[in-house]
Parts: structure tokens; sequence; C-alpha cells
């Protein structure tokens, strides 16, 4: 469980256009690693690398190594769909299936993959990923009800209880609160600090106090300008980025002088 | 502050019974005139005109009267109102009549006998239309049998596979294949079976059905389409996240998530052939006999019934009227049928929300 992921210079393209370039670095497991920067820098691109996402875009694809415990995930004879049974992902807006219910949404990654379990397999496996996500109490009396019946906060942490339902080693989440009222995203802030006991945690976020409240690390991601690929600034551990970044920008953008 | 206050105050309001009344009198005055009017070479009354000149008097009744109690506001939405209300009446109108017109002539013959015998031997009165039922039955299934997954599948390559030059080149014959006249389809149906069949078995129940799938497939691919299309991208993306391959993505999630809205577009599609008559005159031919077998001999479909009843009225031609106005109410019934059908599967399948 929760894997080391090294990332070896990283280019990410869509097409002809290069929307990443160079990325080199080290993600930690068993802690919370946020990757901030302006809109329009390649955080969601990059994040996608990571499971393998990103190829799904027609055209798109990664040069470069990317080590999960030292073994390259994007080498020939890797299949990405096995590389994203290890690495959840939850999305910026709540997606859960509108055909299941909540209970069937937190075992969907083993019904869509037709993996039998017993029933009191399910129900216990149900009843750990809700409570993972913080959200049993809220819907232990309706499991049976359509997921789309939950408020769009408790989408989103039934979103994670699917994702960690698949015991992946690493959890990406992008923007994850950015549709979200506060006390929902306070709801998921603690969840995710629960998480990276078990998990490696990557999120994406736009909000600086988020970042600093939950990361152990931090990157900070800038463009030279538009049409031009998206750079990794700065490295390190939380505290020093938003208290004594090395880089004038990296200072400039946590201060809220820009993005 | 008291000028706004008495903007938002209510305005003065005509009465409910005002719009009844007003219509009531200016048809009146309408008919009136063109009774008194007309000359007595023309005959009865026209109801066109009254109908044209009762609604207008109408609108204009309505917009000084309103304009003057309420305001421009609201004699402006009154004024809508009765425009479009006048508009779906118009829209209405023939469908009303059609319907009218199919049940009082056909209702005559909708008997016992008219569902369980066929034309054997029949020059009179009596016989039915059980060849034809049966028939126009097991040609629209084995044509819904052939186009359903076919179009299905051609939708779906489209939607989640299709890129490049094979995709653009089979959206363009799904194009042409929606422009084909049915007449067109008949014929297809009928050289390609004489080729295979000669000219002696070329007729029969299954030629009609490849005739019907021709002019189906195109509108399944097409409903399919749309279908798929409005899927969100984000529920492919989460399956794909939770590890799934794609073709089990497409099964399992894309499908099930549009699935009423593929069923209610299969149903249309079928609702759009089964009242077809070219194509089957041509390849399933006509008969007056019973016939079960779809893959030998002509068979007899309910829209050939109800066309070959009208064309060819014998002696007693009454009872030939008869019988195709029922075989229409019949074809109408089932139509309609159908499109209930279609109804409770959107409701039953529709994806269950808040
Ligand atoms: N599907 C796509 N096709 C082409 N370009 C894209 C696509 N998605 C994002 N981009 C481009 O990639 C760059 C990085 O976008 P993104 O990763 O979404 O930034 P962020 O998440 O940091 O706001 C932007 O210039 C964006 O326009
Ligand atoms: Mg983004």
């Amino acid at each position: 469980m929760a894997k080391r992921i090294e990332l070896k210079s990283i280019d990410v393209y869509y097409g002809k256009f290069k929307a990443v370039e160079d990325i080199s670095m080290v993600i930690e497991p068993r802690a919370i690693t946020a990757f901030i920067g302006p809109s329009g820098c390649g955080k969601s691109t990059l994040i996608r690398t990571l499971n393998r996402m990103h190829e799904v875009i027609p055209g798109a694809y990664v040069e470069g190594e990317l080590l999960m415990d030292g073994e390259n995930i994007y080498s020939d004879d890797v299949d990405p769909v096995k590389v994203r049974r290890q690495v959840g992902m939850v999305f910026q807006r709540p997606n859960p299936f509108p055909t299941m219910s909540i209970k069937d949404n937190v075992i969907s990654g083993y019904k869509l993959n037709n993996n039998k379990m017993s029933k009191s397999d399910a129900d216990d496996l149900v009843e750990r990923a809700l409570k993972g996500a913080n959200l049993w109490n809220e819907v232990k009396d309706r499991l049976e009800r359509p997921g789309s019946s939950l408020s769009g906060g408790q989408q989103q942490r039934l979103c994670i209880a699917r994702a960690i339902a698949v015991e992946p080693d690493v959890i990406l989440m992008d923007e994850p609160t950015s549709a979200l009222d506060p006390i929902s995203t306070a709801a998921i802030e603690d969840m995710a600090v629960e998480l990276k006991e078990k998990f490696t945690v990557v999120i994406v976020t736009h909000n600086m106090q988020q970042a600093s409240r939950i990361s152990d690390m931090t990157a900070f991601f800038n463009i030279a300008g538009t049409g031009l690929p998206g750079k990794l600034i700065e490295y390190d551990k939380t505290e020093k980025i938003f208290s004594n970044p090395a880089q004038q920008q990296t200072e400039d953008y946590v201060s809220g002088r820009f993005g | 502050m008291a000028i706004i206050s008495t903007g938002f105050q209510a305005s003065a309001s005509l009465p409910r019974w005002f719009t009844p009344a007003a219509l009531v009198g200016s048809f009146s005055v309408a008919l009136a005139v063109f009774t008194l009017a007309r000359t007595p070479s023309e005959g009865g009354t026209s109801l066109v005109g009254v109908g044209f000149v009762g609604f207008a008097l109408y609108l204009l009744t309505v917009a000084i009267v309103s304009r003057l109690v309420e305001g421009r506001r609201k004699a402006a939405d009154r004024l809508i109102t009765s425009l479009v209300t006048a508009a779906f009446a118009l829209a209405v109108i023939p469908l009303v009549s059609l319907a009218w017109t199919v049940v009082t002539n056909g209702i005559a013959r909708l008997d016992a006998d008219f569902f369980s015998m066929s034309m054997r031997n029949v020059v009179g009165p009596g016989g039915g239309a059980l060849h034809a039922i049966v028939g126009t039955l097991e040609l629209t299934l084995i044509a819904s049998l052939i186009s359903v997954p076919v179009g299905i599948m051609t939708a779906i390559y489209l939607v989640e596979y299709g890129r490049g030059k094979l995709a653009r080149a089979v959206t363009f014959f799904v194009d042409v294949m929606t422009g084909i006249p049915s007449i067109v389809a008949g014929l297809f149906a009928f050289t390609l079976f004489l080729v295979l069949l000669g000219p002696a078995a070329a007729i029969n129940g299954f030629a009609g059905s490849i005739a019907l799938s021709v002019l189906m497939i195109p509108v399944v691919v097409r409903a399919t389409e749309e279908m798929l299309k409005i899927v969100p991208n984000e529920l492919r993306e989460a399956s794909y996240a939770l590890g799934v391959p794609k073709w089990l993505t497409i099964v399992k999630v894309v499908i099930p998530t549009a699935l009423a809205g593929i069923a209610t577009g299969v149903i249309i599609a079928i609702a759009r052939v089964i009242g077809e008559t070219a194509p089957l005159l041509l390849a399933a031919g006509f008969t007056t006999s019973m016939n079960y077998n779809p893959f030998s001999d002509k068979m007899m479909t309910l829209p050939v019934f109800v066309f070959t009843s009208f064309a060819n009225q014998g002696i007693d031609t009454q009872s030939y009227l008869d019988r195709s106005w029922a075989g229409a109410l019949t074809l109408m019934l089932i139509v309609m049928i159908l499109n209930l059908f279609a109804r409770l599967i959107s409701k039953f399948l529709s994806p269950k929300g808040a």
C-alpha cells in the first residue's frame, strides 16, 4: 500500500501542444502532496498522468518515466487499466453513476469489472468505505436510494468512497472541493487527512488555505504565458513554500499577488 | 418611495369571464356577418371565413379592452397568449380530424371476424385482416431484430470509437440512408431477392423485412447516437479511473445511462416503418391468404391491406371500404400502443435522480 511516486522528466502533450514540460519530482507515500498554481498551468494535466488517464483524450500522450515504487508505469508492457486499479481518482465535479444506488456506487469498482463478491463481504466493504469517506452516518438508512439523490458534498464523498473501496495505493483528487460549500469542504479536508494514513494522496487545489492546512508537501506550477508549457517552479515542504519560498514567483503566488 | 410602491401594486385586471365572453362574442358576430352577407348562390356559410374573422375580432377586442383596463404589459401578454394558443389549435385540428375520420369509418368492421379471418375466398362482406396483422407483426419484428443490433452497434462505433476516415464514411452513408425514398428500399430488397432466389420466390416476407431494415437502421443509428452523446464524459472517466476497461465501461455505464432514450428511439423507429406501404407492396407482395412463414411466399401487411382494399374495391364496394378503414384504424392503434410502450419504458428505465 501507499506507493512512492517518482517523476523523471515528464513532458505531457495534447497532440502537438506541449501542456507540461520537464517535470521531475518525488511524491512521498503516506503524505498529502498539493499541486498549486494559476489556471491553465497544467495541474489537472499532470495529475491525470499519474493514473494514465491523460491518454484517454484522443491524441494525448506522455513522454518520460513515471516510477511507482520503482516500476515505470509508462513502460510498454504495462496495461493502463491495471494502473488505474491501483491509483484512484476523484474529479472536480462529483460524478456518481446515475443508474446505481448509493451502495452500488460504492462497490462499482468491483461490479463494473464483473468481480463477484458475497453479500456480506459487499455490505462490509460498503460500510468500511463509507465510514472512510465520512459518509456512513448520513446515508446508512438509505443505501438503496440513487446516488444522485445526495447533495453535492455528499456525492463527492460518495465518489471518494467509491475510489477507496477498490483499495488503491494512491488517491488523486483534482480540485475535489471547488464545487462544494464550506461545510462539505471541511468534511472532505478532514477525510483527506485520515486517508494519508493508508494512501499516497495528491490533491490539486486553487485554495491556498486548503493547501497549507492539509498538505505535507506543496508543488507550485506556473506558465510563462499562454501557449507555453507549464513548469514546476518550486517543490518543498508546505511550511517552507508558504512561509519562506525560494522563488519570487512562488512568493507572489502564495501571497495572492497573482493567480 | 411612494412612486415605487405604486409601481408594484397590481393594476386593475379584467374578470375571468372576459376571455370566454370575448371569444363567444367575436365568433357570434363573425357568424352573423357571414350568414347575412352571403348570396344565395354560394350555399353554406364558410366556416374557415368565420374562423379567421372571428379570431381577428377577438384579438382586436382583447388588445383594445386589455390595453385600456390593464395596461400595455398585460395587453401584450394576452395577445401573445392568444396567438400561441391559436397556433396550437391550428396544429391540432388536422390531427384530431384525422383520428376522428379513421375511428368513425373504421369502427364498423372492428369486430371479431376482422381479427380472426383472412380474406381467402371473400368477395363480399365479412372476411378479416388477420393475415395482414400477422404479416405486419412478423415483418416488423424481423426488421427490428436486424436493425436494432446493427443500428445500436453502429452508433456505439461512431460515438465511442469512431475517428478519422472510416467514421466519416459511416456517418455519410447513414445520412444517405436516412434520405432513401421508401420505394427505393423496396426496389432494392426486391432486386436483391430476385437475384438470389429467382423470380418465382423473390417476393416473400423476409424481403419485406429487409426493405424495412434499410429504412429503419439509419433512424436507430441517429437516435442512439444522440442518446450516447448526451451521456456525460465524466461518467466514462469515472469508470476508467476505477480501472474498468473501455468495452465494459460502454456496456455497463454508457448504455445503461442512455437506455431509456435508446429504447424510446427504437420504438419510434418501429412506429416509423410499421406504416410503410410502397416497399412492402414490392418486396412482400400481397395475398388474401394466411401465411405465417415469412421465408416463403407472399405475405400481406396492414398498410398493403388498407391500400389494396381501397384500390381494388370489388362489386360490394362498401365492404371493401369498411375493411380498408378498419385496417387503418388497427394500424393506428398498434402505433399508439407502441408509443405508450415507449413512454412506459422511458419512465421505468430513466436514471432515477433527486
Ligand atoms: N483536452 C484538452 N485538449 C487540449 N488542450 C487541453 C486539454 N485540456 C487542457 N488543455 C490545455 O492544457 C493546458 C493545461 O490545462 P489544465 O491541466 O487543465 O490546467 P489547470 O488544471 O492547471 O488549470 C491549458 O493550456 C489547457 O488549455
Ligand atoms: Mg484543472
